[in-house]
């Protein structure tokens, strides 16, 4: 017997930034190149974590890594991106993380003052998340084949009870909701790069949500239908992929997204989308609608909850895509990000 | 949000089109050419087209300096870049357009030094920072931006740095105008005029619409406001039978224009006999050249360029989408083979190319919500 020879869709002649960027390319190469290859002919929805059975036990197992420069920047730093991105990969994957490892790339130079920070925003992170930070391994690269350091973390989490999420679940109808403000982190580390000239008082929302997630799955419990934080590409990206994923529409009205006015302001001068920017201690969910008031009300009773918003809902048009609507009557599509969001300027 | 928010107001938004529809005779089809690509952009997004009745038609100009930009020259910048030691600065809308043989990001990808800067006084920076390396400025743009370039070519000048260079595609919005005035298929009944390009040139350069070719035009600001208040203007004047040049724009715009940034302009720029423009071809005196005194700043002097030329790929209609005579959905390739990932036309590169803003804002939702009414399940 021979194995089906999978089909390699993914044609792009060379690896770019775009492909790490979470949206379009990103899709392409995981759809194209990694699925077929590594899962075969029929690849499970493209998820935060994955959930596997062992001994009859199912557990939920993520990986990510942290490629973040500048390390440190205002509300956080890359050890805290490490702990918080891992732990919500898990937390909207509807786990609770257990144990974190962890993996260092260094670069031969870099200082031990920078190294010992970064550990410990690791321990006061996973202290906070309430997750044990397990094991370890460490390789140090030559001095400039590294960008400082890389930390990439992998977690494994038990199931919170209750709750049964995948895109088959998302109904025509349903509501979805956002936990609060977007766009502070990419914008934060977007002007912490020091190259636009631009100032304004932001800081990362870097965080675990596991509080947020927890207790929405205690107010609502299989209500919840879907979740995602919305890291790179932002929430036009998490949404089009489940529009995608789901074969529904989602409709959201734009003035009932949460956005910063330090948020706007940056994007509006740099021509950006903030539904395309990157966030680290967010989360949407797709929850039924007649549990949509429930959900909020329990969301805005977590402490850093304030801010959640019912922003939109499913529909059954336009299939596949995202639509965006105004006030006074206007519509847009909005697509996944392509590429890097870039400054626009003439 | 101040200077933003009051002009997205929707109760005045609402308003404002009713105005619109009061105006507008329904026996009648309007075509407005919004020349620069900032206002496509603010249509699409702000989804001003499901406002306006459909006897409206917005029909998108020349004005989106990435888009109009022959391949051949954004080649000769990249084959400059290419040479040891140089640093390829240009803004973040250059970056995802084609070459012959990829992007100024994926020649970054292999290896060149290419950065994106907010200003050109920030690839100054990075030359004054970098003594050891050539940085060459890419610019671009219309009158919005070229005053930038010369006060960055003056200065650079008076502090002596001889490591920076600038690779001068500048080109003047009046020229464009002409040629899609002048152009046998032209069916455009009135313009909404530029409006960061005004901020620097005024409104009087716009007299020759007016008085010569009757046409009414508006100068207009950015937000959906400003563009339906435009749209009111030009539909008044129709009315009255009148042709005028009108200023909507004038919490930013003087009627005069910026002496100072013409001044500059003046000093360090001059115009080139012609130059050749993505979908329109050659326009003669239609863009910047630098000046002798500031030859050893001008990378087309300075350095080997190879002048290459490359010729539009024949099925890709960017001239057709560019003048007004098709939309971009028209185009053969639109879709298909060219996306915003993808570019082949000119147009779909840059976020205010139409095709582009057409693709990301609109084709779907126009293949899509033509039974959305009433959506239930």
């Amino acid at each position: 017997m021979t194995a089906a020879v999978p089909k390699i869709r993914f044609r792009d002649p060379q690896v770019d930034m775009a492909h790490g960027a979470g949206g379009k390319a990103s899709r392409r190469l995981i759809d194209g190149l990694f699925a077929p290859i590594l899962f075969g002919s029929a690849p499970a929805p493209l998820g935060d974590a994955a959930h596997i059975n062992v001994n009859g036990t199912c557990v939920a197992l993520t990986t990510d890594s942290f490629v973040v420069r500048p390390l440190r920047f205002p509300g956080g730093s890359i050890g805290e991106l490490a702990v918080n991105g891992t732990v919500n990969d898990l937390a909207v994957s509807g786990a609770r993380a257990q144990a974190l490892v962890v993996s260092y790339v260094l670069e031969a130079g870099l200082p031990t003052e920078i190294l010992e920070g970064e550990v410990r925003a690791m321990a006061t992170a996973a202290k906070a998340a309430g997750v044990v930070i397990a094991g370890g391994d460490t390789k140090v690269v030559e001095h400039g084949k590294a960008d400082q350091m890389y930390i990439t973390t992998s977690g494994i989490g038990h199931l919170i009870p209750g709750l049964s999420i995948s895109p088959a679940a998302v109904r025509c109808g349903d509501k979805i909701l956002l936990s609060g403000p977007i766009g502070d982190h990419g914008i934060t580390i977007l002007l912490a790069r020091g190259e636009l000239d631009l100032e304004a008082d932001l800081r990362s929302d870097t965080r675990s949500v596991l509080p947020l997630v927890e207790a929405l799955a205690d107010a609502v419990g299989a209500g919840v239908h879907w979740m995602r934080d919305p890291t790179r590409g932002g929430v036009a990206t998490s949404l089009n992929e489940l529009a995608h994923d789901c074969g529904l529409g989602i409709r959201l009205a734009e003035e009932r997204v949460p956005i910063r006015d330090e948020v706007r302001g940056a994007c509006e001068l740099l021509g950006l989308d903030p539904l395309h920017i990157a966030n680290e201690g967010q989360f949407l969910a797709v929850v039924a609608a007649e549990r949509a008031e429930a959900a909020l009300a329990a969301l805005r009773a977590v402490p850093g909850g304030r801010d959640a918003a019912l922003i939109g809902e499913v529909s059954e048009q336009p299939a596949g895509s995202v639509l965006v609507t105004t006030l006074y009557g206007g519509s847009r599509i909005v697509d996944m990000l392509v590429g890097d969001p870039l400054p626009r300027i003439c | 949000m101040r200077f933003v928010d009051e002009f997205r107001e929707p109760e005045l938004i609402t308003k404002t089109a009713d105005e619109i529809r009061r105006l507008a005779d329904p026996q009648r089809h309007y075509r407005f050419m919004e020349v620069c690509g900032g206002h496509t952009h603010s249509i699409y997004r702000f989804g001003l087209k499901d406002v306006l009745p459909a006897n409206i038609e917005l029909v998108h100009g020349p004005g989106c300096p990435v888009c109009v930009l022959p391949m051949g020259r954004i080649d000769d910048g990249l084959s400059i870049a290419e040479q040891p030691n140089v640093i390829f600065a240009a803004f973040g809308d250059m970056m995802r357009v084609p070459g012959t043989h990829g992007s100024p990001l994926e020649h970054k990808a292999r290896g060149m030094d290419v950065r994106i800067v907010y200003s050109p006084s920030d690839a100054l920076k990075l030359a004054r920072n970098n003594p050891d390396k050539q940085v060459l400025f890419f610019a671009i743009g219309f009158e919005t931006t070229a005053p930038s370039t010369a006060l960055t070519l003056i200065r650079a000048k008076a502090e002596g740095i001889r490591n920076f260079t600038v690779f001068c595609n500048h080109v003047t919005i009046i020229p464009a105008i002409r040629a899609i005035l002048d152009s046998p298929d032209m069916r455009i009944d009135a313009f909404i005029g530029p409006g960061h390009v005004s901020t620097v040139i005024g409104c009087r350069p716009y007299g020759w619409i007016a008085a010569n070719e009757r046409k009414p035009i508006v100068v207009a600001g950015f937000e959906p406001l400003d563009i339906l208040q435009s749209i009111v203007m030009l539909l008044r004047q129709m009315q009255e039978n009148e042709n005028k040049v009108e200023n909507q724009y004038k919490r930013v715009v003087p009627w005069e224009g910026n002496r100072g940034a013409l001044k500059a302009m003046a000093e360090v720029f001059e115009l080139r006999p012609y130059f050749e423009w993505r979908g329109l071809g050659f326009i003669s005196q239609s863009a910047l050249r630098i000046k002798d005194a500031y030859a050893e700043w001008d990378a087309e002097r300075r350095f080997s360029v190879p002048g290459i030329r490359v010729t539009d790929p024949k099925a890709a209609q960017c001239g057709e989408v560019l003048k007004g005579v098709l939309k971009p959905a028209q185009c053969k390739l639109f879709g298909n083979e060219c996306t915003p990932e993808h570019p082949i036309g000119a147009l779909m590169v840059s976020s205010e190319g139409s095709c582009a803003a057409y693709y990301n804002y609109e084709h779907r939702k126009a293949a899509q919500l033509t039974q959305l009414t009433g959506v239930s399940c």
